[in-house]
């Protein structure tokens, strides 16, 4: 047995241990502007205008039905988005939707990284609202730190209330334009100005204004590093020919100073494009230093980027020193070798289908749908019954669905079993031997169907029971289907 | 045992992840230091805080023979009753409809019939269902209620009344009653009688009998002991609960010992009366969910 050189780890050591808990950096992101910064206005623009304005959007559907584009009507349990109208049985497109969803990310993740993270995510969008009111109240980067290492005085007092006040109201609009997806959006907002709203409408609110403030305007990248998953999942997801947000540590190092970098270029010798300005950094949403290679912290929005090109440009070198690429490609140049890129590669393949494959089957579904529907559940105890007579009879419990939005009748008919009688708890009427029901507009009903038959002798198997439903107006038929079972029946 | 084997702790020493580690090292595996941002540790504070405040305002610690009310005197007995209240001020209107409405006239309105259906299949499922089953099929001695075979009637009106009042319950003035006679056990039909005329009722519905069965002569026993109550043709008769013997409908069985046996011990069963325990609008609820379960009259 060998003798410990030393310990490392003693738990009555007198040397104090690192502390368990970290302070958080303040971050003062610079303005920049660029190709990147651009591309993310643009889409911060359109992405909050759908989401402020799309409530407001009217689409007709007719007497019966709500006139908002968009809608979740929980009440009365539907869902409208423009011409498609979800029913509760319908969620397996919620299903199908996620599924895109998860896909989509998978996709953009598989073709450059975190773009959802940089471009798209709400969490993104909305903080790069909050720091641009920020920048607008309190000035850039610089005008920032230097007044927050000041005195707290009277004036920096006023613009912080300033600031937290448009924050708020921001936060305030989100959360009021949350709700109008629920309600009809122009009732609602009288309705909540007259502080008629319902309490969970306003409840709603002040949770979603609660938290669009503290998650843009206080924790921002706080979310990104500690209480989002997804940056766990996609650094497990992700391959070497995602494109990332790399610096090109082939071009830049060594790094050096504008002039030193002249001398040594004139000499021949091998120098590195960066200056060390810190300019990548300075603007940097989540204050990560690019340089040091890929990071948890970096959500690739591509602003370091547009902030290097600009030095580039000025000290009149190639620009993209930062750039989306891969570190195969840094390798392959250092051995000079040309770049590769593969977008398609099995996993995006992959997703692509599942994409084409979930989207095409829910738009299939969407287009076959059938504006009437009829279940039929057979009752399972008893499953036949005896009568006086010995004539069997079984029960069905029936519901039709008319999803238009106006009343339809329906001729109702059993087929399947001959000379049985069939019976109607709750049909309407009967006429010339046979029964119709009506079904109001957008609404379901359901009958308790009962079909008697002599008891046939001899064993065998359930007879096939076809419940149809033949619409007077249009003649559209639906069917469900069920069994007729007596005590001689196998299964 | 080996451990504890490496250099002196580098507290500042980039791991390759680009994270310096805490200098704990356990056979070799060192841990890396990534600690917990201070907000964190202030929400789990917080959290802490939260849980405190429940102390305080609900129910919480149990002592010896009581326990800590809370602040807010919550407790989920009034809650429930608070719940029940709004419940039935919800469904008041249809209530109110089924009160004043006529049996026949809720099923004539689907809208009333749904209703009824749905609030009389929950009632069948909590007071009804431990007797004649969750779907009403019914057990040996309860009846199947979905057949067409009634004993004291299968008019929803006659339902209703079964329903209020009950069978032979004794606290109940108006419950249905109607006893048959042990006649065996009480000495006024001997072994050989009961037999024979436990024939005649099995040819009563064409179900086979014994050979050599004296058909003859139970009809005549029959004539002088069962017609009273179960008419001369043995139909039955739903005043009295005296059942259908000449149909395929049997609540204790068609076999001949099965017979035999009620002939011997007589009575019959009992079901409770519901007007103390439930309300009329329950009561007609269950009344036309029983008769639309398909053998109603
Ligand atoms: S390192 Fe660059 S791409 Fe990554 S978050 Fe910072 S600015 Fe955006
Ligand atoms: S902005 Fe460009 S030049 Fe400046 S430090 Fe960053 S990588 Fe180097």
């Amino acid at each position: 047995m060998s003798v410990p050189t030393s310990t490392t780890f003693d738990p009555h050591s007198d040397e104090p241990d690192l502390p368990l808990y970290e302070a958080r950096k303040q971050i003062y992101p610079q303005s920049v502007s660029g190709t990147y910064r651009r591309i993310k206005w643009i889409i911060l623009a359109v992405t909050l205008g759908i989401y402020y304005i799309l409530p407001f959007i009217r689409w007709d559907r007719g007497p019966n039905a709500p006139n908002q584009a968009v809608l979740i009507d929980m009440p009365h349990r539907r869902a409208y988005f423009f011409f498609i109208e979800i029913w509760p049985q319908e969620v397996y497109y919620l299903t199908g939707l996620l599924i895109l969803a998860a896909m989509a990310l998978f996709l953009m993740n598989a073709l450059a990284g975190r773009i959802w993270c940089g471009y798209l995510c709400p969490q993104t969008v909305w903080t790069d609202l909050f720091m641009a009111v920020e920048r607008l109240i309190e000035g850039d980067r610089r005008e920032r730190m230097q007044r927050d290492a000041g005195p707290f005085t009277v004036e920096v007092f006023a613009l912080k209330l300033l600031k937290h006040t448009f924050w708020l109201l921001i936060a305030w609009w989100t959360g009021g334009a949350w709700v109008l997806y629920f309600d009809d959006a122009p009732t609602l907002v009288v309705q909540l100005l007259t502080f008629q709203g319902s309490a969970t409408a306003y409840i709603s609110i002040f949770v979603l204004t609660f938290t669009t403030y503290t998650f843009a305007g206080l924790m921002r990248e706080q979310i990104c590093l500690y209480a989002c998953p997804w940056p766990r999942i996609q650094a497990a997801l992700t391959d070497e020919h995602a494109l990332n947000v790399t610096y090109r540590y082939d071009r830049g190092e060594q790094r050096m100073s504008v002039k030193k970098a002249a001398a040594l270029r004139a000499a021949g010798e091998p120098v590195g494009d960066c200056i060390d300005c810190q300019q990548c950094v300075a603007v940097c949403p989540t204050g990560v230093d690019i340089r040091n290679g890929p990071s948890l912290g970096c959500i690739q929005c591509g602003l370091c980027i547009d902030a290097c090109d600009d030095v580039m440009t000025k000290i009149g070198r190639p620009t993209r020193l930062i750039a989306y690429d891969t570190d195969v490609n840094i390798k392959r140049r250092q051995s000079g070798l040309a770049n590769i890129f593969k977008p398609i590669r099995s996993r995006t393949i992959l997703y692509a289908f599942v994409i084409a494959a979930v989207g095409g089957l829910m738009a299939y579904q969407l287009v076959t749908r059938a504006p009437s529907t009829i279940t039929v559940i057979h009752d399972r105890n008893p499953i036949y019954v005896k009568l006086s007579d010995g004539r069997i009879r079984n029960a069905y419990t029936v519901r039709i669905a008319n999803m238009l939005n106006d009343p339809r009748t329906y001729v109702f008919s059993v087929a399947g079993l001959e000379h049985a009688q069939v019976d109607i708890i709750g049909a309407e009427h009967a006429a010339q031997g046979e029964l119709f029901i009506t079904v109001g507009p957008d609404q379901t009903r359901e009958l308790r169907v009962l079909v008697t038959h002599e008891l046939d002798d001899r064993r065998g198997a359930p007879v096939a029971l076809y419940f149809e439903i033949r619409d007077e107006l249009d003649g559209r038929l639906a069917v469900g289907k069920d069994f007729f079972r007596t005590p001689n029946t196998v299964h | 045992m080996e451990q504890k084997t490496s250099a002196p702790a580098d507290k500042s020493a980039p791991a390759p992840s680009g994270v310096g580690t805490t200098g704990h090292s356990w056979d070799g595996i060192e841990e890396l230091n990534n600690p917990l941002p201070r907000w964190w540790l202030w929400s789990f504070y917080a959290c802490i805080v939260w849980a405190v405040g429940y102390w305080f305002l609900y129910p919480a610690i149990p002592l010896v023979s009581s326990y800590t009310k809370g602040l807010l005197g919550w407790q989920s007995r009034t809650q429930i009753e608070v719940d029940m209240a709004e419940l039935k001020a919800m469904r008041s209107g249809m209530t109110t409809k089924i009160e004043a409405t006529d049996l026949a006239d809720i099923e004539k309105n689907p809208e009333l019939l749904s209703f009824a259906r749905a609030q009389g299949s929950a009632a069948f499922a909590v007071n009804c269902a431990p007797c004649h089953g969750a779907g009403a099929q019914g057990f040996k001695g309860y009846p199947n209620l979905n057949d067409d075979d009634w004993i004291w009637g299968g008019k929803a009106e006659d339902i209703l009344t079964t329903i209020k009042h009950g069978v032979r319950w004794e606290q109940d003035s108006n419950s249905r009653s109607g006893v048959m006679p042990a006649f065996g056990r009480d000495g006024l039909l001997n072994r050989k009688e009961i037999a024979t005329v436990a024939d005649y009722v099995m040819s009563l519905s064409g179900l086979a009998v014994d050979k050599g069965a004296d058909l003859a002569a139970g009809k005549t026993l029959f004539a002088a002991n069962c017609a009273a109550c179960h008419g001369d043709a043995g139909k039955g008769n739903q005043e009295m609960g005296a059942p259908n013997l000449s149909d395929k409908v049997w609540l204790y069985g068609s076999d001949k010992a099965a017979i035999i046996e009620r002939i011997t011990i007589g009575g019959g069963g009992v079901m409770p009366a519901w007007s103390n325990r439930l309300d009329t609008a329950t009561m007609k609820s269950l009344a036309v969910y029983v008769h639309t379960l398909g053998g109603g009259k």
